[in-house]
């Protein structure tokens, strides 16, 4: 009890922090990713539309830190000459850029999977898409709640 | 700001042929995110590493890619599937233009 009171009290004090962060960091930012921006640079990276699927996104379902959020990406595939993982884009859609990597495998990767720590301005989607060797794209996503964005650093 | 930049490769010692091993990396860079204003209100350019190339004997194994929408000193982690013993090569690459290498010996267990 007295466990679950302490915490109610550390997330009003994050979030209040957060508040006059948001306030006096985020006020100039005009320019910022929707979940629509978000889509249209996955396909533009992808090349296509991705269908659901193969992709497990392991990150915080609440991070309270925004300015580094451990984000793994696992794709399924058995990364053989003939079958693997060419490329994994990520995005994410509550940035002021959607942008977040794209990383380039090879049958020599062995395990379809990358770890990487991502900024986050507030709470939002991370998107996910898989090109693999035969052209398919599969799709994944993952919402991350961000008590404090990481966006002014 | 520069200066101070600095990869670290993290690898396994002694895998086994044919093993899948995790490769860590991190290099120390402040990732400016072209966001960010100083304490006079100008806004401090984006100046952050946008690519890392890996080789292993000269082919390449993993690259990447990167946005501002990684953190300062970006850390990944990758996978390596390896048959021989050999020098895992990294060349990290910033808006300047400049480039930062740093290498790594595997070798296989006898």
């Amino acid at each position: 009890m007295s466990q679950a009171r302490s915490l109610n009290r550390r997330t009003v004090m994050l979030t209040s922090i957060a508040a006059a962060t948001a306030l006096s960091q985020f006020a100039a930012a005009t320019a910022s990713a929707t979940p629509d921006s978000a889509k249209e640079l996955l396909k533009t990276l992808a090349r296509g539309d991705a269908k659901e699927g193969k992709i497990a996104i392991r990150a915080p379902e609440i991070a309270e830190n925004g300015n580094t959020v451990p984000v793994t990406v696992t794709v399924e595939s058995p990364m053989t000459d003939k079958d693997h993982v060419k490329a994994i884009h990520v995005v994410a859609d509550g940035n002021p850029n959607p942008g977040v990597a794209s990383f380039q495998l090879t049958p020599l990767s062995g395990k379809a999977e990358v770890q990487l720590r991502v900024r986050m301005a507030s709470t939002q989607k991370i998107l996910v898409v898989a090109e693999m060797s035969d052209g398919s794209l599969w799709s994944g996503a993952r919402e991350v709640k961000v008590t404090i964005g990481g966006c002014g650093g | 700001m520069a200066d101070d930049i600095k990869p670290r490769i993290r690898v396994p010692q002694n895998p086994k042929k044919g093993e899948v091993i995790e490769i860590k990396t991190l290099i120390t860079h402040p990732m400016e995110s072209g966001q960010r204003k100083d304490a006079a209100g100008q806004t401090v350019p984006r100046s952050i590493v946008n690519a890392l190339n890996v080789t292993y004997n000269g082919k390449p194994v993993f690259a990447a890619k990167l946005e501002p929408a990684i953190s300062a000193n970006p850390y990944m982690s990758f996978f390596l599937r390896v048959e021989e013993s050999g020098t895992l090569a990294f060349e990290w690459k910033d808006d300047e233009g400049k480039s930062h290498k740093s290498e790594q010996k595997i070798t296989l267990a006898a």
